[in-house]
């Protein structure tokens, strides 16, 4: 395998990971992944990001007592951890009633062909 | 037994000792029988894909709390309050990258090593040769911070105080480990690290719920009993001294949650499960109990401050390491101290294993049989070439934790995760997510984030001009920031992205079967991928 402009022609196998690639159904379980991993990640590591800024430009502000010795940093600290600990909860309920599904789906369709 | 105390010797060494035998006894018991059906490469490196969702991740929680999250973390927090917390949030907030975006994509298109994956559709003998240098590399630094943490528990739980006592005993963890690696394989580790991660996360229960029993289970004052030895309850008593610090800061918090899921130790689990739903429930486990863990360990940090104090903690021959030990001590005396070393001991041993297999594999698989023999090894070569490199890549961490002992576990660990959120996250995510990802990329990435790392840690503070320096009376730095990932790791996701496009290799169609196998396990699930 070298790099190179022109391909020979897609094997048989190759053709039909092809085909599954461009068949609804495929676009379908791969837009539903992505719509949901992406805007997450991105979302829970900016959130990680500004608790990050914070704790080093704000220290003040996370040093403000909210009750006893509980203070901002230690809320927001906990905060992260409640996140992460919803996000695994709310990927796992999507992952088993969206994804598994659709995935299944169609392994099961190039199983049954016996092309793999 | 030495009964005298002198100021630094807390417990009893003969009964430390033995527990930590017992613990080892065990394991063994485990490791044998494990070695039955330890023949082929498969059962080497991922244990034939066999164990479930809930073993592999209690392993992988093995795996990942080291002895740099129980004893660092603990003496951070413990030492410096707030700031020792910062570790534990982003030590766990990077597994959510690990969840979405890796295991289940990892585990439907590899084997055995992650290498494996970028191979899949580029030119595979340097891609795999770059990804096994990078492994290695991770590996050798995450070593180092184990062997030099056994080091210092060693002094403390033993009272060895000389340098050769100390190498003698990190000596001794390296052989244990060599053995268990070569008896037991990816099975017998396995069970080492469920073992141990029961017992650590069991151990810091229970000292977690005997140190909020003190406080009349009020959270709040044991913060403020912490915070009156000097455990400070908001953050900037490390990291706020000045703006360079604060840099420093923000870069270490990049590398810890972007490192996470470039671990090769950690990747390398995801093959031990038959399939990316059994991937999936790994993490999942790993999360809740590394959650927990971390809330454990800032109890325990704050517990330290205010049971043990930091005078007696920053006086104990381990530094700041010893927190948690001490804090056993004062909770339940010889016996929870022997213990709680024990299990600390027991976590460095265990940890260390995962990281020699995951760095024999990748010499063995990658580098002997898919680069040398370009994946026509004779039968059995393979095997007894992973075999022959635990050993050397044994010894080698035996030499370097002797080298590095007494430096900062913590720290050493950090840079392991430097290294890895800059030389392999770009060139996985960029493998799995950008069809047009190709090897020049691929190798820049690596290679570029790679040699970034290490040459900016070089001319760290880190490393010299600075009084907490590896080489405090040296003077060749440069780079002001202890923690390269700032700078490494936009610059090695930039130079995958300049590779790519001035390459024009696009293997179309191996990209779309990789893209359809990563989504659905097409011709992985439940059986062996072909190369």
């Amino acid at each position: 395998m070298t790099g190179q402009d022109k391909l020979p022609p897609p094997t048989p196998t190759e053709a039909r990971y092809i085909a599954v690639l461009r068949s609804p159904e495929f676009q379908d379980l791969r837009r539903r992944y992505r719509r949901w991993v992406i805007p997450v990640t991105i979302a829970a590591l900016a959130w990680y990001v500004l608790y990050v800024l914070l704790a080093a430009y704000a220290p003040d502000f996370m040093g403000e007592l909210l009750f006893g010795n509980i203070n901002v940093g230690l809320v927001a600290g906990f905060l992260q951890f409640i996140t992460t600990f919803a996000i695994t909860s709310a990927y796992v309920r999507y992952a088993d009633k969206t994804l598994d599904p659709r995935s299944a789906k169609i392994r099961e369709e190039m199983e049954a062909e016996g092309l793999l | 037994m030495n009964t005298v105390l002198a100021a630094e010797q807390v417990g009893n060494t003969a009964l430390n000792l033995a527990i930590f035998a017992g613990f080892v006894a065990i394991t063994m018991i485990f490791v044998l029988r494990a070695s039955r059906t330890n023949k082929s490469a498969a059962d080497m490196y991922t244990a034939g894909a066999a164990f479930t969702g809930r073993q592999n991740g209690i392993a992988i929680s093995g795996d990942y709390l080291s002895a740099a999250s129980f004893l660092g973390i603990a003496g951070a927090i413990a030492l410096t309050g707030y700031d020792g917390f910062l570790y534990s949030v982003g030590f766990l907030v990077a597994w959510v990258v690990a969840l979405l975006l890796v295991a289940e994509l990892l585990r439907n298109t590899g084997r055995f090593t992650m290498a494996d994956v970028l191979a899949f559709r580029m030119r595979e003998r340097p891609v795999r040769t770059a990804a096994a240098t990078s492994t290695l590399v991770v590996s050798f630094f995450y070593l180092l911070a184990q062997m030099a943490g056994a080091g210092g528990l060693v002094a403390l739980l033993m009272n060895i105080t000389n340098r050769g006592g100390q190498s003698l005993v990190i000596a001794a963890v390296g052989a244990l480990m060599i053995a268990y690696v070569l008896i037991g394989g990816m099975k017998g580790t396995t069970y080492v690290q469920i073992i141990k991660a029961i017992l650590l996360i069991g151990g810091a229960l229970v000292m977690t719920v005997w140190v909020l029993a003190k406080y009349g289970f009020n959270f709040s004052e044991l913060l403020g009993a912490g915070a009156a030895n000097g455990a400070a309850l908001e953050p900037g008593v490390k990291y706020g001294v000045s703006d360079l610090a604060k840099l420093d800061f923000i870069s270490l918090g990049l590398a810890l949650v972007l490192g996470t899921a470039g671990l090769p130790h950690i990747l390398m689990r995801f093959y031990t499960v038959p399939t990316a739903k059994e991937a999936r429930k790994s993490v999942v486990w790993a999360i809740w109990l590394i959650g927990l863990f971390y809330l454990f360990t800032l109890v325990l940090g704050y517990g330290a401050a205010a049971l043990v104090g930091p005078e007696t903690i920053t006086a104990a021959p381990g530094g700041a390491n010893s927190a948690a030990p001490l804090l056993a001590y004062e909770l339940g005396g010889t016996w929870l101290l022997g213990l709680i070393s024990a299990i600390a001991f027991a976590t460095i041993l265990a940890v260390v294993a995962g990281l020699t297999i995951t760095a024999s594999a990748s010499f063995a698989h990658d580098i002997y049989a898919s680069v040398i023999h370009k994946g026509n090894a004779p039968a059995g070569s393979e095997v007894r070439v992973a075999r022959i490199s635990a050993i050397v890549v044994g010894i080698i961490a035996i030499l370097g934790g002797i080298a590095a002992n007494g430096q900062n576990i913590a720290f050493l660990v950090a840079l392991a995760f430097a290294v890895a959120a800059s030389a392999n996250l770009p060139t996985i995510l960029y493998s799995l997510f950008w069809k047009r990802f190709n090897t020049r990329g691929c190798l820049w990435s690596i290679y570029g984030g790679l040699t970034i790392t290490v040459v900016l840690i070089f001319f760290s503070p880190a490393v010299s001009g600075a009084k907490t320096a590896m080489f405090p009376n040296q003077d060749w730095q440069w780079f002001p920031l202890a923690n390269p990932g700032l700078v490494s790791i936009p610059a090695s996701f930039l130079l995958g992205y300049l590779g790519t496009i001035t390459s024009k290799e696009h293997l179309e169609y191996k990209a779309a079967e990789m893209e359809v196998r990563s989504l659905t396990g097409a011709g992985a699930e439940g059986k062996a991928l072909e190369h």
